[in-house]
């Protein structure tokens, strides 16, 4: 939709090895400003641990990675984080004993100064979470509501929300609709478009073709730890992302 | 009309579910506090008897405070009854070498701040399968070394400023009170240093993140937060405050002996989960903390002054235990959906 040629995140013959096991040989992946990629493959065929070399958890044993064009060394998420790359994970990584706003800034919580101290401003973050969540067009009761009192389409949307309280560019989404209701599909797929229409570009990981088919631009597929197909979402069909992920042409 | 009325009670009943959950161990303990005036209503609440139940909670409640943050961060550590002994070896030991007042006073801090950090080296970087794992071999070690060093004898005797702590007077004649009607050291001390946590753990990012720990560790890391490294403080903290304990009982006992905080790491847990506590990490107030050590010591206390026999106290301690948490689990089927 919002979709430029400017390539946002490049990775270049990304390989990783655990001990003797390959996890990822020479793989290729690029993504554009505003645009919605699709990762698709088979357990096992290395979408996880290539997401997780992007977002920095991981370091590559061969490769390199390109923000805006400019090269560069990930040594944990907070790296990534600050080039404006965002992981949500599939177990969502929320504390549920906490509140909705005190996870969406967990880690980089607004503060005041008390004299010499730095105290934690909780005025700001229910209003700066508000804020965003209204945004993102996420109704929540309060934000001071607690995760754990949170359906599983809600926990995904805050998932999200935190994903981009930090003006991300770029975000990364494991199975985001996989432990969810039906009808709560249809709301997350919903949010991952309106993040497209103000610029946001969105990696999605998914078994799912109806996911991949409702909000992507292109699909790529891994196989066995390497690129194996790639194509735009308008030349491709169903049935054949389904055969590339089995390792058919 | 009568349905709204209805609805009217149930939503009430609802809302007063978060204030049942917070301030329903306080509830507890006003009804014990009643129950034992009751019982005895010369001795029970009279000035000396108050003061006294407060000295006697004084480092227990330390070795509780440790124990919380520890299990807010889903862990335990079952070394504090060991640490505050070696700490208090140590200092008894300084003390008799004659090392001047400030060295053996500050001491056992950094003794015990020392063995809270191994616990959270070995922990985090020895990969212990489970804190519990770590903090049980600490008990013995500590435990054994402050054997070691002291011959496993008592070692008395300790000038006015280290015993300051646990048997300073606060007098408070000039409030036109009589002279026995002193305010002892330790309840400020306990007052302090319960604030203090409580808007570390409340007011701070550090302490923030260790309820993030408690309620999800792979959200905390997911975060960016140092997962390993704000264990290493929370241990380190725990066994600080098993130090402070180690220093308030050198006050109160004037001895170092060898059987000091024996057992002592069970009633910490104790009062953790009778103050609501959460094992599972990322639950629990300092208030609570609090309320429950309160509760042992009053209970103690309150048995004591009816001559109920010892063995009475263990079974009623055990039953508070297992009564409180079972009054959470029917309070979470209420309060959260699964």
């Amino acid at each position: 939709m919002f979709s430029s040629n400017k390539i946002i995140l490049e990775a270049k013959n990304i390989s990783k090895y655990f001990g003797t096991i390959t996890a990822l040989e020479n793989v290729n992946l690029s993504v554009r400003e505003g645009e919605c990629l699709g990762v698709v493959g088979d357990n096992g065929a290395g979408k996880s641990t290539l997401m997780k070399v992007l977002s920095g958890l991981y370091k590559p044993s061969r490769g390199e990675l390109f923000f805006n064009g400019n090269k560069e060394v990930l040594d944990s998420p907070r790296d990534s984080q600050n080039l404006g790359l965002e992981m949500v994970y599939q177990d969502l990584a929320l504390a549920g004993n906490l509140p909705i706003g005190e996870n969406i800034f967990l880690g980089r919580e607004p503060t005041k100064n008390l004299g010499f101290l730095k105290i934690l401003d909780y005025k700001k973050i229910k209003e700066m979470s508000e804020a965003h969540l209204d945004k993102l067009k996420i109704h929540v009761k309060s934000a001071d509501q607690k995760v754990e009192e949170l359906s599983g389409g809600q926990r995904q949307a805050i998932a999200i929300a935190r994903a981009t309280a930090f003006n991300s560019k770029l975000v990364i989404m494991d199975e985001p609709t996989a432990a969810l209701a039906i009808k709560e599909v249809g709301k997350v797929l919903d949010l991952i478009n309106g993040l497209k229409k103000i610029g946001v570009s969105v990696i999605i990981i998914s078994h799912r073709m109806d996911d991949i088919f409702a909000v992507c631009d292109r699909v790529t597929a891994l196989f066995q730890g390497t690129n194996f197909a790639e194509a735009e979402l308008s030349k491709t069909s169903r049935d054949e992302v389904i055969g590339w992920i089995m390792g058919k042409k | 009309m009568v349905e709204n009325k209805k609805e009217k009670k149930e939503s009430l009943f609802l809302k007063a579910i978060p204030y049942f959950d917070k301030y329903g161990i306080l509830l507890l303990l006003l009804l014990m506090i009643i129950g034992l005036h009751l019982l005895q209503p010369e001795v029970f609440l009279s000035w000396r008897n108050v003061t006294n139940v407060f000295k006697q909670i004084s480092w227990q409640s330390m070795l509780a405070l440790g124990v919380f943050i520890v299990i807010v961060t889903a862990g335990i550590d079952l070394s504090v009854g060991s640490i505050m002994m070696l700490s208090l070896m140590v200092l008894a030991i300084t003390s008799k070498a004659g090392a001047p007042w400030y060295v053996v006073v500050l001491i056992p801090l950094v003794i015990g701040m020392f063995c809270g950090m191994f616990n959270g080296l070995g922990i985090t970087i020895l990969r212990m399968p489970h804190p519990f794992i770590m903090t049980l071999g600490t008990l013995y070690i500590f435990r054994g070394t402050g054997n070691l060093i002291s011959g496993g004898v008592p070692i008395s005797g300790f000038t006015e400023e280290v015993r300051l702590l646990g048997n300073g007077r606060i007098d408070l004649t000039w409030l036109g009170l009589k002279e026995s009607q002193y305010l002892p050291v330790s309840v400020v001390l306990i007052a302090v240093v319960f604030f203090l946590m409580w808007a570390f753990l409340n007011h701070t990012r550090t302490g923030k993140w260790i309820y993030a720990i408690g309620g999800n560790p792979n959200a905390a890391r997911a975060a960016g937060i140092n997962v390993n490294k704000i264990l290493v403080i929370v241990y380190s903290l725990c066994g600080l405050l098993a130090g402070f304990g180690a220093l308030i009982l050198a006050g109160r006992a004037d001895s170092g002996y060898p059987n000091a905080g024996l057992n002592a790491e069970l009633d910490a847990i104790a009062a953790c989960i009778i103050g609501g506590a959460s094992f599972f990490g990322g639950r629990g107030t300092v208030l609570g903390v609090f309320a429950g050590v309160m509760i042992m010591g009053i209970l103690r206390n309150g048995l004591n002054l009816n001559d109920v026999s010892a063995f009475w106290q263990q079974v009623l301690i055990g039953s508070i235990i297992v009564v409180a948490v079972y009054v959470d689990v029917l309070r979470k089927d209420l309060g959260t959906r699964k």
